[in-house]
């Protein structure tokens, strides 16, 4: 099955649950930015939680599917029409041979992922399929998607569908996802401290326009490092609070480098990477201490919450 | 006199957590080729003895990580606690360094359009830039880490007269296999790309190939020697 790509979006990519085991080479995770969407999504359409999705950025593709789909859409509130049918979120959707999808603007929240039932095929590079976008491989040779590429979506055979369908039920993605403001991440601390103390925590910091998937940068009160002092490049990986010179705090992302030379100041536990995921130049964010049991209690209320969701869309699924 | 490990007294390393999955081992806080051959022979060690539930070992100058899959340990438990417990298990001074070590040989043209920051550097070190050439490849390179891109090689061991700070605005597009000198370093671009290092050369050899196995050319700890060639 193939999907044509009419119109890009604004940065399109394909990503799956990551690429581990290669940071020692310099090379980063990749993966969705919002792996709770993305596997809600893959889990809405029969796959797993870590398949190959889009990754769509603020401003949504336009794709013509030439065979019969199941699809999800989940994450950021998008605007997504098939032939001109307004369609929901967070539930399956199978659409007919020969149908547009039309995605338009992120009304709240950054990143929406399509999925799409048997997920998308593009060769594996280093056991994952995300596009490394920095290292010029992975998804669709190694970049955002253009207008007239291909998509091959891995389907076992036709689905019978002869208009649109949109099923009833669907999956309420909070507290996960919420677009609350300002939103609200918490983090534990990092090897270097602010001055002053709680300077971190007490203000709002505001998303700057230049943030990308490598990290969420931010606008605010200039923090000082205690210790200003130079550092050499050591590991770090998503979630580290890093402080350039400049005083405004970086959060990396999933496309961070391997190795960085600035203060740390802090690191974004892993539940509440979804949320930075979703965040949007403009938006205001808060930092929230914690420490390391909050941080294991709310990985296993995540990981909990998406067992429950898997098990109910199958008993779904299953019963038509 | 029993054998110290990383746990014990002499230089204790600094133990960090880098998150709920990281563990970072402080050996050190300078560029030191002494302190970065034990981050080498500590990461082998760790190697040679590594449990399933390690997701990766990270070297850098003088510190490694060790990344955990949290999955593939009990539940219950703290993943770090098991990953700080292996850490400090291994020998920190295990220094006398028997390990093979690979000499990878990278032919490279310089100067001209290939190096176009050959003449610069020649100036600001007081040389001729044939001098530059012979000092550069002179000298057997240790890779101390890769990173800022992927099979990017931070190389340690520049002769001190070579070193130059970075440009004050990088250019837009270094073309692959540029080879640079970046303060007291010198590395080799993988991939086309920004950079702020000053190029004095370029190799047609493919650093990374993510379709090869492995995909990096060189890996931490690794030897590297230029080789001059002729310019095209």
């Amino acid at each position: 099955m193939m999907i044509r790509v009419l119109t890009s979006g604004a940065l399109t990519t394909v990503q799956d649950g990551g690429r581990d085991g290669y940071r020692h080479l310099g090379v980063g995770g990749t993966g969705a930015l919002d792996a709770y969407s993305h596997a809600v999504a893959n889990l809405l359409v029969g796959n797993r939680g870590g398949a190959a999705a889009l990754e769509i950025t603020l401003a949504g593709p336009r794709l013509r599917f030439e065979r019969a789909a199941r699809i999800a859409l989940c994450g950021a509130d998008i605007d997504a029409q098939c032939d001109g049918v307004a369609i929901p979120a967070w539930r399956p959707v199978s659409i007919p041979a020969g149908a547009t999808l039309a995605l338009g603007a992120c009304r709240r929240g950054a990143r929406v992922y399509l999925a799409i039932a048997g997920g998308i095929a593009v060769p594996t590079v280093l056991g994952s399929s995300s596009t490394d976008l920095r290292g010029g491989f992975g998804g669709v040779e190694g970049r955002a998607l253009v207008a007239g590429d291909a998509l091959h979506v891995a389907t076992d055979g036709e689905i019978p569908v002869e208009a649109l369908q949109v099923a009833r039920w669907w999956i309420d993605p909070s507290p996960d996802i919420a677009f609350d403001t300002p939103t609200i991440v918490r983090v534990l601390p990092g090897r270097d401290t602010v001055a002053p103390a709680g300077a971190l925590f007490d203000p709002e910091w505001r998303v700057a326009v230049a943030s990308d998937r490598q990290g969420v940068r931010l606008e605010g009160e200039m923090l000082r490092p205690v210790d200003p002092d130079e550092r050499i490049s050591e590991p770090v990986s998503p979630g580290t609070l890093q402080l350039p010179p400049d005083g405004q705090p970086i959060v990396l992302l999933a496309d961070a480098q391997t190795h960085g030379g600035y203060p740390r100041i802090g690191h974004v536990i892993r539940a509440d990477w979804p949320r930075l995921g979703q965040l949007r130049p403009g938006d205001r964010l808060r930092f929230e201490p914690c420490d390391r049991a909050q941080a294991l209690d709310a990985w296993r209320d995540r990981c909990n919450r998406l067992a429950r969701i898997e098990l109910a869309i199958s008993a779904r699924l299953r019963s038509g | 006199m029993a054998r110290r490990t990383a746990g014990t007294t002499g230089r204790p390393p600094g133990i960090e957590r880098l998150g709920e999955d990281g563990v970072l081992v402080r050996l050190g806080t300078a560029i030191d080729p002494r302190i970065n051959a034990r981050v080498h022979a500590l990461a082998r060690h760790l190697a040679a003895s590594r449990p399933d539930w390690v997701r990766d070992i990270v070297p850098a100058y003088a510190s490694l990580a060790v990344f955990v899959d949290p999955g593939k340990l009990p539940r219950a438990s703290d993943p770090l606690e098991a990953a700080i417990t292996w850490v400090q298990a291994q020998p920190v001074d295990a220094m006398a360094d028997t390990a093979i070590q690979n000499v990878i040989e990278i032919p490279v043209r310089y100067g001209g359009e290939d190096g176009p920051d050959l003449a610069d550097v020649a100036t600001h070190a007081g040389l001729d830039p044939v001098d530059v050439i012979t000092r550069h490849a002179a000298i057997d390179y240790t890779v101390a880490m890769l990173g800022f891109a992927p099979g990017f090689p931070y190389l340690l061991g520049l002769d001190p007269s070579l070193a130059m700070q970075r440009l004050h605005t990088p250019r837009l597009r270094v073309p692959a296999g540029s080879v640079g000198i970046g303060g007291a370093q010198t590395g080799i671009y993988p991939r086309p790309g920004p950079g702020g290092w000053r190029i004095i050369g370029c190799t047609d050899v493919a650093l990374f190939d993510p379709r090869h196995s492995p995909p990096s050319l060189l890996s931490a700890g690794d030897r590297v020697r230029f080789v001059p060639v002729g310019s095209a």
